[in-house]
This record gives structure tokens, C-alpha cells and sequence, in this order.
């Protein structure tokens, strides 16, 4: 379902979902309800817990201004939707502290906030990386970026690698799901036979995602990209993603830490699909 | 959105927190006058801190003592006009010198891991506290406020006991931990930072020295997404230390950030953006900018940024990259060729347009025979040669 279905974005993206197979059943628009959405395809509720009643949804997507984005996830969470995709940007960080701890507790699993949400191409699509991009296939992608996803994964699908599932999962400081949490999600998922993972400088998460690769995924091919090797320091990673985890931070140390786990870093993301092949991928 | 030290330290007062008092002047006749009043007051010496957004500025020389208003006038005249990591001092705060007997750190954050707000303390206070994570991480304790209850008083007293604080001073720690926590909410700031948070000997009113804990320095970093609720704190923005393009490019709705290099950049999404630098890195270019003109940019705002890109003079070569998505690969080139037309000086151009309205965008470009790229790679190199090019 579509939280926000007859904003501009909402209406535009859940058509692209629609045509790409996905199985939208609803939308919400508080005074709406009982009204029809996308050209009659689509009925409009005026709550969530309205919609899951009625049609069983179990996936909501947001496209809720930065306002009312946290509410939105929260009223998801409370109607029994098991797994939220937010792709709403400009949410203040503070707000998202306490919702990101409603989802954890209530056991849902939350992607973004500031994503592009994700797709297993030839099967569903929740998000707005664009359909064109993808082919099916056994590489899954996680990434941090939005138009740099897509780079990437058009760069493996003009290699002829397709993908399981491609996961943007959004670049804020305050989100649901980590690199850590896709890669324990590829590690279980019997589709997944290859990852790709891109990240950028600031925070700690590709770190912790090298340790877990490290530990849990060395049998398995990868290579990943890191954006901003030659982004000023200071303009945009602030010093305090930096301080906490002592000092790392910068595109050097995450490639490092990567390297060192046996991962292959890519200096231009059409480098992705050969670096896959160098580490074993005959897919 | 980084603020200034005098602002900072308005923010903490506001919740309560001990900030001795301080004056702004931006002349040194205003610093000698601001200094006459301390030492009217009783003051023995006053200190003079430069107000700049950068770190280091005590190593720079832009914090000094005096010992009489006539010494803070001549200390004042050379602090201001100071050059301090490319920023030039317009002004400075006058403050009265206190006898700090230690120095501690006390600074809260939003950090990304625990995905709550961390506070940290350090007893290695009144250095840059990168330094002390790097020689020292051992040095520096932290506590995860609670994501609904925020910060609980047993955290903050572990946080000063961690620090070797006890009886009265350990008490104070743990209000001035709230307040931080509280500056923290109250203005949606993602950095609170008091370093450093001194001990201070103070005469009591019967001459017997007392000792307190007193915030003798502060910074805070305002969370961009959320100061559109806190409209009173736009007013601290300081329009002195910007570049002359911030303000263009915050209208517009973009996000840019100048740079040295030769290549001006325009690219949808930051993530992109970065990785278009570094690839004309790669190829042996400089980038002269950051920009990301967002999702869904109009063919207004591809125009507008497109003058800012210009409007550099070191710019030779402009690369355009555009992953369309919500953004819309025609509206963008409609844009670029609106721009190519009007564009007061001729700079050789290289555009590559992909994902939604591809098609219609190579059509648009074609007409008006601008330089086409199909991969990143592609435009990048070509950037570059136009470069090497013209310097020929």
C-alpha cells in the first residue's frame, strides 16, 4: 500500500510500481476514503489500519512531506504492517530518534527514511529506483545513495549481472536498516549469490558492515564503491560521526577496513561488475 | 549550520547553563570598551577570542589575554582582520579571564550507530577532542540517552563519576549534562559541544575560595532538516563567513559547496555528485564544485545552477551528469540548453543524461549540438581533455 497515493510523487511512483508488477491493493488520503486512486486501480483509505483491514496489506511506502513522514511510519507500525519504506527526505534527525525505536521494538522492518527503497527485479518494486535500470539476476546491491544506485546497477545490468534485490538504504543518520542488517538479510537469502555494496564517506556503518563481511561473508564474491575520496573534509561528514567510532570516517579508512575483508574496491562503479568476476562471480 | 561561539553560548544559557557573561565587538576601540567595563567590574585580566566557524583558531593566535583595556585594544586590533584557515575575523568576544584549575570535555551528539543521542566526556578537556579519540579513545566516556525518556540523571552521574567529578561538582556535571541534552532538543542541533567545561576558583563572598564548574567554550551544529520549525535560529546564520554562492544556491534549493578545481560539476544526488568529482579526479581533473540539484529539478533551477557553476572564473569545462529518476532527463536538458544560450562567456560542456526522458533529452541536446557523454566515465574523460584542451 501507498501512504500519500494522490500527492505527486505517490501517484507517479505507484503507477511505475503497478506497471512493474507490483501488487498495490492500497493508498491512504485522511478524507479520501472510499475514493478511487491511479484511474480506478487503486482504493483510497482514510487510515492505515483502515486499508490492512480491508485488503491485508502487509508493505507500506511513504510519500508523506518531512512534517508528517514520522507519523506516518508510526501509524504503519501500529496497523500491523510488517515492513515500511520511507522515502521522504528532510525529516529532522531528533524526530526520527524515537521512531526508529518504536520500529525496532514492534518488529518492523523500516527502510530509509531518505531512500530509494527497494526492488527484486522481475518481482516487485517498492521505491522509485527507475524499472530500466534492473534485470533479473543473483546479485544483491545495498547502497546508501539514491541516483548512485542506479548507477551502479545499470553498470551491472550492462554487464549482463543481474540482481536478487537492490536496496537503497537512504542516507540520513537516523535510519531503520543498516548495511549490517541487508547483509545478514543476502547472507540468509538463497537468491543472493553476489553482493555489491556502495557506500560514502561520514558514520561508521561500512566498517561494521567490512567486520561482518569479514566474519560471515568471505566465501561469498563482493566488491563495493565508496563515494567522496576527494570531498573536502569537514563540508559535509560535520566531525561528529567521526569521533565516536575514534577517528574513521574518511573514503581511505572504509576502503581499508573493506580491503581487509576481503572485499574489492571499485575506483568508478562500471569497475563493479568486472571486480565481481575478479572475486569469483559466474554469474 | 554551524554557529558562532557567542550564539552557542546564548543557546546554553537559555536552558539554564553556568556561561560566564561575554561582549561581541568588531572594533578594536569596541574591545578596549567592552574590557574597561570587565575591569571596572573587578576583572585582573579579560580574554579575546576571535569568533570564526573554524577549528584551531587558539593555535592560529586568535585567542589572547590582556591586562588592561589599553593592552585589549592593541590585542583586539591584531586578532581582527586576522586570516584564520581562509576566514577573515570580523569580530571577536571580550570575556572576563578566570582561573581555571582543570579543563574537561562535555559534548552531545546524534551518533548513527546506537541511533540515539551519546554524550561524551573526557577529563582530557580544552584540546581538540579528534586528538584525544585518536591518542587516547580510552579517555573519552560516553552514555545512550534514552530515545523516548532522554537523558536519565543515574547516566549523567555515571558520565562525571567516569571523569573522576565527586560531591558538590559531581552534581553540577549532572545538570549541565541535562541542559546539554536539553540545548540539544530545544533547537534541533546535532552537535552540542562545551570544551572546555572548566573548574573554576571563584573569591566567595567572605574571601574564601570556592570551586565551580563553569561552560567556558561552545559550539553547536544546527540540524539543517530542522530549522525550518526554529525560524529565530536562521538569524544566527553568519552571512560574514559564507561564500557569495550559499545564499544563491539556498534559494535555488541546491546544494553546492566551491572548490578550487578547473571541471564544474552539475549532478542529481549527493551520492553521484561525490562519486563525479571523484572520477575527474581519476582522470586528472580538479572538480570546481559540489552541486546537486536534487530530485525533480525544473529546467529553472538546472539554469540558475548552471550561472552559479559559471560564475567561477577558474571554471574551463562544465560536466553535467544526470541519473534520472523523479528527476526528469528533459526538463534538465531543456535547462542546459537554455543555459548554453544565455550564458554570458563560452566554456566547453559535456553532457551525459540517462534513466527517465533519456530519449527526448538526446534529442533536445543533439538539436542544439552539445557535447554528449553516454557512461560517466565517458563524460568525466571528456571533462578533462576540454580542460587540457583550452590550457593548450
Amino acid at each position: 500500500m501507498v501512504q500519500g497515493i494522490t500527492g505527486r510523487e505517490g501517484e507517479f511512483h505507484t503507477r511505475a510500481s503497478l506497471a512493474y508488477g507490483t501488487k498495490v491493493v492500497a493508498g491512504t488520503r485522511p478524507g479520501k476514503g472510499g475514493q478511487m486512486a491511479i484511474d480506478g486501480q487503486v482504493p483510497i483509505f482514510d487510515t492505515v489500519a483502515g486499508a490492512v483491514a480491508e485488503t491485508g496489506a502487509n508493505t507500506s511506502i511513504i510519500f508523506i512531506p518531512a512534517t508528517g513522514a514520522p507519523d506516518a511510519i508510526l501509524e504503519a507500525v501500529d496497523a500491523g504492517i510488517k515492513t515500511v519504506v520511507c522515502i521522504t527526505e528532510g525529516i529532522p534527525a531528533l524526530d526520527m530518534i524515537p521512531v526508529v525505536e518504536a520500529v525496532r521494538l514492534a518488529g518492523v522492518r523500516l527502510i530509509g527514511p531518505n531512500c530509494p527503497g527497494a526492488t527484486s527485479p522481475g518481482k516487485a518494486k517498492v521505491g522509485i529506483i527507475p524499472a530500466s535500470v534492473h534485470k533479473p539476476g543473483h546479485v544483491g546491491v545495498v547502497s546508501r545513495s539514491g541516483t548512485l544506485t542506479y548507477e551502479a546497477v545499470q553498470a551491472m545490468t550492462d554487464a549482463g549481472l543481474g540482481q536478487s534485490t537492490c536496496v537503497g538504504i537512504g542516507g540520513d543518520p537516523i535510519i531503520g536498516t543498516t548495511f549490517l542488517d541487508v547483509l545478514r538479510l543476502f547472507h540468509d537469502d538463497p537468491e543472493t549469490e553476489a553482493i555489491v555494496m556502495i557506500g560514502e564517506i561520514g558514520g561508521s556503518a561500512e566498517e561494521e558492515a567490512a567486520a561482518y563481511a569479514a566474519e560471515h561473508l568471505r566465501g561469498v564474491p563482493m566488491a563495493a564503491f565508496i563515494a567522496g575520496r576527494t570531498a573536502p573534509p569537514g563540508r559535509r561528514m560535520g566531525h561528529a560521526g567521526a569521533i565516536i567510532s575514534g577517528g574513521s570516517g574518511t573514503a581511505a579508512d572504509k576502503i581499508a577496513a573493506l580491503e581487509a575483508a576481503g572485499v574489492r574496491v571499485a575506483d568508478s562503479p562500471t569497475q563493479l561488475p568486472r571486480l565481481l568476476r575478479e572475486a569469483g562471480y559466474k554469474g | 549550520m554551524k554557529i558562532q561561539e557567542a550564539d552557542a553560548k546564548s543557546l546554553l544559557r537559555a536552558q539554564g547553563l553556568p556561561v560566564p557573561g561575554w561582549e561581541l565587538a568588531r572594533t578594536p576601540s569596541q574591545v578596549r570598551e567592552a574590557a574597561q567595563r570587565l575591569f571596572d567590574a573587578g576583572a585582573r585580566q579579560v580574554v579575546i577570542k576571535a569568533q570564526v566557524l573554524v577549528g584551531g583558531r587558539g593555535k592560529a593566535g586568535g585567542v589572547k589575554l590582556a591586562s588592561s583595556p589599553q593592552e585589549a585594544f592593541e590585542v583586539g586590533g591584531r586578532i581582527l582582520g586576522m586570516d584564520i584557515k581562509g576566514i577573515t575575523v570580523r569580530k571577536v568576544i571580550v570575556a572576563r579571564a578566570v582561573d581555571i584549575v582543570k579543563e574537561y570535555y562535555l559534548g552531545a551528539i546524534v551518533d548513527r550507530a546506537s541511533r540515539r543521542i551519546v554524550l561524551m566526556a573526557s577529563a582530557e578537556g580544552g584540546v581538540e577532542i579528534e586528538e584525544v579519540a585518536r591518542t587516547n579513545p580510552g579517555a573519552i566516556h560516553r552514555v545512550a540517552a534514552h530515545p523516548e525518556l532522554g537523558l536519565l540523571p543515574f547516566q549523567a552521574r555515571s558520565l562525571g563519576l567516569a571523569i573522576g567529578l565527586r560531591d558538590s561538582l559531581l552534581s553540577q556535571f549532572v545538570s549541565i549534562a541535562a541542559g546539554l541534552y536539553a540545548t540539544m532538543k530545544a533547537n534541533d542541533a546535532d552537535l552540542v559541544e562545551v570544551n572546555p567545561l572548566g573548574i573554576v576558583e571563584e573569591a566567595g563572598p567572605h574571601g574564601d575560595a570556592s570551586r565551580r564548574l563553569l561552560c567556558l567554550d561552545a559550539k553547536i551544529t544546527l540540524d539543517d532538516s530542522g530549522l525550518a520549525r526554529h525560524p529565530k535560529l536562521e538569524e544566527m546564520r553568519d552571512l560574514d563567513e559564507e561564500d557569495p554562492t550559499d545564499a544563491a544556491a539556498r534559494k535555488l534549493g541546491i546544494n553546492f559547496i566551491h572548490l578550487e578545481g578547473t571541471i564544474g560539476c552539475m549532478v542529481n544526488g549527493a551520492g553521484l555528485a561525490m562519486t563525479t568529482m571523484d572520477l575527474v579526479k581519476h582522470y586528472g581533473g580538479e572538480p570546481a564544485n559540489f552541486l546537486d540539484v536534487g530530485g525533480g529539478a525544473r529546467h529553472d533551477v538546472v539554469c540558475g545552477a548552471m550561472e552559479l557553476i559559471l560564475a567561477d572564473p577558474n571554471v574551463k569545462a562544465v560536466l553535467v551528469n544526470i541519473f534520472g529518476g523523479i528527476t526528469r532527463g528533459d526538463e534538465v536538458a531543456a535547462g542546459i540548453v537554455e543555459a548554453s544560450r544565455s550564458q554570458s562567456r563560452t566554456v566547453p560542456m559535456v553532457v551525459r543524461i540517462v534513466g527517465t526522458n533519456a530519449e527526448e533529452a538526446a534529442r533536445l541536446l543533439r538539436e542544439a549540438s552539445l557535447e554528449t557523454a553516454d557512461s560517466l566515465d565517458e563524460a568525466a574523460e571528456k571533462a578533462v581533455a576540454m580542460v587540457k584542451g583550452a590550457a593548450r
